[in-house]
């Protein structure tokens, strides 16, 4: 019986008093990787950014518990330090602060131990290289004059350093180029084990080449529309998701945070 | 939780505080008559000019008006303020020889651990007068002075007489008419032609006094082709009273010749600080003022750079953090008056809990001043909804053939970044504590090292309890 890890239920959520979440369900366990696909504006963001407590979204009813605790009452922090990683879609840039100096900080306090400097600098070092990120970059404030793809793979590189239970990528291959998403994509396949799971929103299936994917969740107008096999992203790269029969026109300007 | 009380509240600055019993040898009468300016003429034993030059800076201050612009300053009442106190020791120059509560203020400060450290030379004035002066013997040897006004004024009376309170005149507003007749202590330093102080000298000042005023004076005159570092460090208690520190600075750097001027204040909240510093900079010579302001319930301060000569080049870097009432109205000023002139001012502040940070600054060019060269950058960060920010930047520019540029940049700390960081598992006070920093950073750096970390520190005190 797999240890269960996430588990959504009957979830509605608003932003700025508007429904986005309706009635969402969803369950991980350890070991394995979801992937979630829908139409723009269908709530993808909104429900990662929910796990993580942003204080933008509101929950209007059900829960989200983690390891058998609800943690709809936690601060962000909390739920990061219980093992919830986001990937972001748009990594916020931070000047004045290095990205050795925020996986130091951000180890410490997940770790709840001061690191030693010179094994986090080696472990820093061999990360770095694994996701073809130049050493230069761990004295760079963080995504400060980063491109896209630079961006999206210091999304990974925090991923990798800070081991987190459930992460949760948010189109972390979209503006990458063709190797640039074979370097992530290996670099997950790395991170997986049978004592973490990872949820990922793509719109693009080159990402879910190296993986093996349990359930992928079509969600349309804030709810799970339909949940199948990895066979199920064939058929929506196909045929699209109209044919699944859900409103999706009419959600198409839902979310504007995260289009 | 009483929001409101945090806006009034100060601090536990923990060491900054500490108070010593009030120890004086001699305490002049509150307030500001021709007499007290006579007795404190007497008292340090002035040259015939000095007490003339006291005596008419006093007449000066009398008829000139208060600013009318900047911060109110209605509760500077000058009846009130004791505008010399001598402690009761000698200026020593063997630190085991100064008074132990002294000597513990300044260990306190790190200030001899510093010089045992880092430093070449260093300078520590309590209340009016500087109680240690000392710097390394080779400098000596080469001809380096670095020693108290006081002392100056006999060992170099004809340097002094020459240029002092000629670049800042009592004319040029009330406060330097009032240093003009009450001032002392203070630091004076030569640095001869050619010789390269590679170790900064460092004077550091501490008013302890409750109700008093500190005037102190810094000359310094870096000739042809020389180069110093010269640090300044001010702090005080606090006290229910107001105290008012009215010092001047006076900077000489001659042809070829550069200094780099750093100054952290982190005066008590009790502290009108209303100080006049300004450079004098010669052909191909360079001033360079990296400042952080902390400190004081009202601080007035622009750093003026005249450029004088062609191709000489001034550089400002400035941090200010206004914390709940705290009106810090600081920038810097550059006049180009030759051509080739460069300047760059970088300012940045920081206001929380009702602070108030103002950049006040001005660019002037000259007609004759063709293919200068300008920049000024001033970001500022408001940690909440009750803080302010102002930018007031005057250029002026009287030809055509110059190169300036300006930006301002007024923003509020990004709750998106804040979430960002969270999400990697750092509290949210941390999480503001480092945008905070990473906002002072590029001055912070700029800084000597002991001083980027007391201001890191001044950082998060600041923020402790800003949460929630």
């Amino acid at each position: 019986m797999a240890e269960k890890l996430l588990a959504i239920h009957g979830l509605h959520a608003a932003v700025e008093g508007k429904e986005i979440l309706k009635g969402l369900n969803l369950e991980i366990n350890k070991g394995e990787v979801h992937v979630i696909m829908g139409p723009n504006g269908s709530g993808k963001s909104t429900l990662v950014n929910l796990i993580m407590g942003h204080p933008k979204y509101e929950i209007t009813a059900g829960s989200i518990a983690f390891e058998g605790e609800d943690i709809t009452a936690l601060k962000t922090y909390e739920r990061a330090r219980k093992g919830i990683f986001l990937s972001f879609q748009n990594p916020e840039e931070i000047p004045g602060i290095t990205v050795e100096n925020l996986l130091r900080t951000a180890k410490n306090a997940i770790t709840g131990e001061t690191i030693k400097i010179m094994a986090f600098k080696k472990e820093l070092k061999q990360a770095m290289e694994s996701l073809k990120i130049d050493n230069t970059y761990a004295a760079r404030h963080v995504n400060v004059g980063f491109s896209g793809g630079e961006k999206k793979r210091n999304e990974i590189l925090q991923m990798m350093m800070l081991n987190p239970q459930l992460a949760m990528l948010d189109e972390t291959d979209s503006g990458l180029d063709i190797d640039a998403v074979r370097i992530v994509s290996s670099g997950v396949k790395h991170f997986k084990n049978e004592q973490n799971a990872i949820l990922i929103i793509t719109h693009n299936t080159k990402i879910l080449e190296q993986l093996d994917v349990d359930y992928v969740h079509i969600l349309m107008n804030g709810k799970i529309l339909q949940t199948g096999d990895a066979s199920l992203i064939s058929q929506i790269n196909e045929n699209g998701f109209l044919h699944l029969g859900g409103d999706a026109l009419d959600s198409g300007e839902v979310n504007t945070l995260h289009g | 939780m009483d929001k409101k009380k945090t806006v009034v509240e100060d601090i536990d600055r923990g060491l900054y505080d500490i108070k010593n019993k009030d120890r004086y040898r001699y305490k002049a009468s509150k307030g500001l008559t021709p007499q007290i300016v006579l007795d404190i003429s007497k008292e340090k034993n002035d040259p015939e000019w000095m007490r003339e030059f006291r005596l008419r800076s006093l007449e000066i201050y009398n008829q000139t008006p208060m600013p009318t612009w900047g911060p109110s300053l209605h509760e500077l009442d000058m009846d009130d303020i004791v505008t010399y106190v001598r402690p009761d020791t000698e200026m020593k120059g063997k630190w085991q020889e100064v008074p132990d509560d002294i000597k513990d203020t300044f260990e306190r400060l790190g200030i001899p651990q510093a010089e045992r450290e880092s430093l070449a030379g260093v300078g520590a004035q309590y209340d009016s007068e500087v109680v240690y002066h000392s710097v390394k013997e080779e400098l000596v040897k080469q001809g380096v002075v670095y020693t108290d006004m006081e002392s100056a004024l006999r060992e170099y009376e004809p340097m002094i007489k020459e240029y002092f309170m000629k670049l800042v005149t009592p004319n040029d507003h009330k406060f330097v008419a009032l240093h003009g007749a009450v001032w002392s202590g203070g630091s004076f330093v030569y640095v001869p032609p050619g010789v390269q102080v590679e170790i900064p000298l460092q004077s550091y000042f501490r008013l302890n006094s409750p109700g008093a005023g500190q005037f102190e004076h810094t000359l310094i005159i870096v000739d042809k082709g020389a180069k110093l570092h010269f640090i300044e460090g001010c702090s005080a208690p606090k006290y229910n009273v107001t105290n008012l520190h009215a010092g001047c600075v006076e900077l000489y750097i001659k042809e070829d010749a550069s200094l780099r001027y750093s100054t952290i204040e982190n005066w008590s909240r009790n502290m009108l600080n209303l100080n006049t510093k300004r450079a004098l900079v010669e052909k191909n010579g360079s001033i360079e003022w990296v400042s952080g302001s902390f400190g004081s319930k009202i601080s007035m301060l622009y750093p003026r750079s005249i450029l004088k000569g062609e191709g000489a080049r001034a550089d400002f870097n400035g941090v200010t953090f206004a914390a709940g009432g705290q009106v810090l109205d600081t920038g810097a000023a550059v006049i180009h008056a030759a051509p080739y002139t460069s300047s760059n001012i970088n300012s940045r502040s920081i206001s929380k809990g009702g602070g108030v940070a103002v950049y006040r600054g001005a660019v002037k060019v000259a007609a004759n001043a063709h293919h200068c060269k300008s920049l000024v950058s001033c970001e500022s960060l408001m940690l909440d909804d009750l803080s302010r920010s102002d930018t007031l930047p005057v250029i002026d520019i009287q030809n055509d053939e110059v190169d300036i540029g300006h930006e301002a940049k007024i923003g509020r700390i990004s709750e998106e970044a804040i979430f960002y960081l969270m999400s990697r598992g750092i509290s949210e006070q941390e999480a503001k504590a480092m945008i905070v920093r990473g906002f002072a950073e590029p001055i912070a750096k700029e800084l000597p090292l002991e001083y980027a970390v007391e201001m890191n520190n001044l950082i998060n005190i600041e923020l402790e309890g800003t949460i929630g």
